[in-house]
């Protein structure tokens, strides 16, 4: 139920953000602060997310096969990989670490 | 539709066809999103679904089945998603400059708001000659064209992923990192940006043993928000006519990363 809430409350919220930008007067989302949080929310919030997904279970900090699998995805998207290629390598790069038993 | 019958017939294919290169790229990568929101979110599919019919933005959507998935509260999954949300208003500012949408159409026009189709449209815009059916048959086609196949990569996602035993069998837990990783990886140009970057993972980090799950992303965010607020100008990413693309594989000029 709770998940519902999340689901529908994020959709709702999304599409008036959206409609936002059509319908409230330029001037008044047209600042260079409103611009600055734009641009800064995006890499704060997926950073801080990434972050956690990495290095968090539980509310428990801990290594364990994400961080080799986090790596070899930078290192694809270094290479200029396609999105699914370094997301697949990463997964990939995990499974194999816990099959061979060297990280949970 | 009659906006088809004004943009000549050369421009149509060649726009037709970029869309369609990035919808399938896009596409790609709805298909971890399906997968990862039924194993790591926790979701059941028809909440995938709704997640990429109606919120359709994907930096926002992986926040909500992170959050969630973590066991995070639904007030700090929809404040996230928002405030990742907040570029797509900016977008729909820079699109009514562009094309002027009127009555209903603006609320058509915002759902379809997104990076990809926003970066089509400006892409085709011409500041000396203006052509604002142009502009809005990108707009259409890219938004179309990612709505189409983004939704209908989630459901097979979805539909493959509800079928795994166990997810962390097959790493998918650490393919949502990645996937935050391919996510931000177009938008950080600057030193600055890379600063806030990894600022932010730390304070993340270490707060998450002293709240409740969810609540490390709205401290972050808090602090990006002081830290935008003190040097407004600060970042290059904040200009937005040259619309950053959640999908990495989709860049401004319509030219695809995907094989």
């Amino acid at each position: 139920m709770t998940t519902w809430v999340a689901v529908i409350g994020a959709s709702v919220m999304a599409h008036l953000v959206k409609l936002a930008g059509y319908l409230v007067p330029k001037h008044v989302l047209e600042r260079p602060k409103v611009a600055a949080a734009a641009a800064a929310f995006p890499i704060a919030l997926l950073c801080a997310l990434l972050g956690l997904q990495t290095l968090t279970r539980n509310g428990h900090i801990g290594l364990d096969a994400r961080v080799p699998a986090l790596a070899v995805a930078v290192i694809a998207l270094r290479m200029k990989a396609p999105f699914i290629v370094a997301v697949a390598s990463a997964a990939a790069t995990a499974a194999t670490l816990r099959a061979l038993g060297w990280m949970a | 539709m009659s906006l088809r019958s004004r943009v000549a017939a050369a421009e149509r294919t060649s726009i037709t066809r970029t869309a369609l290169s990035i919808g399938f790229a896009v596409g790609a990568y709805g298909l971890s999103f399906g997968a990862l929101a039924v194993t790591q979110g926790k979701l059941n599919i028809a909440q995938a679904v709704v997640l990429s019919a109606v919120l359709f933005s994907g930096a926002s959507q992986f926040a909500v089945i992170s959050i969630v998935g973590a066991g995070g509260s639904p007030g700090a999954a929809i404040a996230a998603s928002a405030m990742l949300g907040v570029r797509n208003g900016l977008y729909g500012l820079r699109l009514s400059s562009l094309v002027h949408p009127r009555g209903w159409r603006r609320f058509t026009y915002a759902h379809l708001t997104i990076d990809e189709s926003t970066a089509l449209a400006i892409a085709n815009s011409d500041d000396a000659k203006p052509d604002r059916d142009r502009s809005a048959f990108a707009f259409w086609a890219g938004g179309i064209s990612v709505f189409v196949l983004w939704n209908l990569a989630t459901i097979i996602g979805a539909f493959a992923a509800s079928r795994i035993g166990d997810p962390r069998q097959f790493g998918l837990d650490a393919a949502i990192p990645a996937g935050f990783a391919g996510l931000v990886a177009p938008r950080l140009k600057t030193k600055s940006d890379w600063l806030l970057a990894a600022v932010s993972a730390v304070i993340a980090v270490g707060v998450s043993p002293f709240v409740r799950p969810g609540v490390p992303v709205l401290i972050v965010a808090a602090v990006a928000l002081l830290v935008a607020l003190r040097r407004p100008v600060a970042s290059s990413a904040s200009n937005i006519n040259s619309a950053p693309s959640s999908a990495p594989a989709a860049t401004v000029d319509g030219e695809s990363r995907s094989q």
